[in-house]
């Protein structure tokens, strides 16, 4: 999505990324990113609440007006889970001696039916 | 709250993404995209007068569908009819409201209040390639010429 972003800017049609994968989009280098603290899936609020929901949109709308110069960062402000933040952000792609024969396991598997697609 | 940290506190999925599929057996990690230079693109006219078109990487279909079902332009109303099968966190979170990640309604609002003068007709699907130079050669410019037929002033890019 940075990709695209960089095209359209480039083409001359500002854009505004709203994203939680902040090191990716800031690697590859987009003009204006609302960077939202949240697991991945819900990049514009939690579900069902509007409220938060409208203040990211706000928000983005806002730093598409007001950024002045590319690679500009906005983090909006509103916090996942206060109490358990830590949690989701540990377990996410989590790789740990209990799981690494299973995930050795699922890699191998997977490799295997890839291969088998390819098959003639 | 301990406000002490010896790591940053939002998640790098560049680092965890190497480690976990590494730990799958996977050789060569994924080579993300990185550029020194950023083009910047002013807005020409006032927010409250521009066409806000939407970018979603959402699908059609289910993630093993055509080309055709992730590189699309479709009408708003089909904004919640959306395949998300692709990678987020199920155990965080759901996506069974369509205006987390494709926001017609929410962006429908800031027009009836004169943030934006209007959100495009359509929104528009990008896929999640591999390929860089497919996603800079073929799909950025259908989205594009897309965004031109639309009248399109302006882009929120939302990747799930």
């Amino acid at each position: 999505m940075s990709l695209v972003a960089r095209y359209l800017e480039s083409v001359g049609i500002p854009t505004v990324i709203v994203a939680s994968a902040r090191d990716i989009v800031e690697e590859c280098g987009v003009p204006r990113l609302l960077f939202v603290d949240f697991p991945l899936g819900n990049p514009c609020g939690k579900p069902w609440d509007v409220e938060m929901q409208s203040d990211v949109i706000g928000s983005a709308l806002n730093l598409l007006d007001n950024a002045w110069t590319p690679r500009t960062t906005v983090q909006h402000p509103a916090i996942w889970d206060s109490e358990h933040d830590a949690e989701w952000r540990a377990q996410y792609m989590r790789v740990g001696d209990d799981n690494r024969t299973a995930l050795a396991s699922a890699g191998k598997t997977r490799r295997e039916a890839q291969a088998a697609r390819k098959l003639p | 709250m301990d406000i002490n940290r010896t790591h940053r506190s939002f998640v790098s999925y560049i680092d965890k993404g190497r480690n976990y599929y590494e730990a799958q057996g996977y050789e060569r990690p994924h080579e993300w995209a990185h550029f020194d230079e950023v083009p910047f693109a002013r807005l020409d006219k006032p927010l409250s007068d521009c066409r806000v078109g939407v970018v979603t990487t959402a699908n059609k279909a289910a993630m093993q569908g055509p080309r055709s079902t992730k590189l699309f332009a479709a009408l708003n109303r089909e904004s919640g009819h959306l395949h998300t099968d692709m990678a987020w966190d199920r155990d965080a979170t759901h996506t069974d409201d369509p205006e987390t990640y494709l926001p017609v309604a929410r962006l429908s609002e800031c027009v009836e209040r004169g943030t934006i003068g209007s959100i495009s007709e359509r929104f528009y699907g990008a896929p999640t390639d591999y390929s860089k130079r497919t996603t800079l050669q073929d799909d950025a410019p259908q989205i594009e010429a897309w965004m031109r037929e639309d009248g399109v002033d302006v882009a929120l890019l939302v990747p799930i």
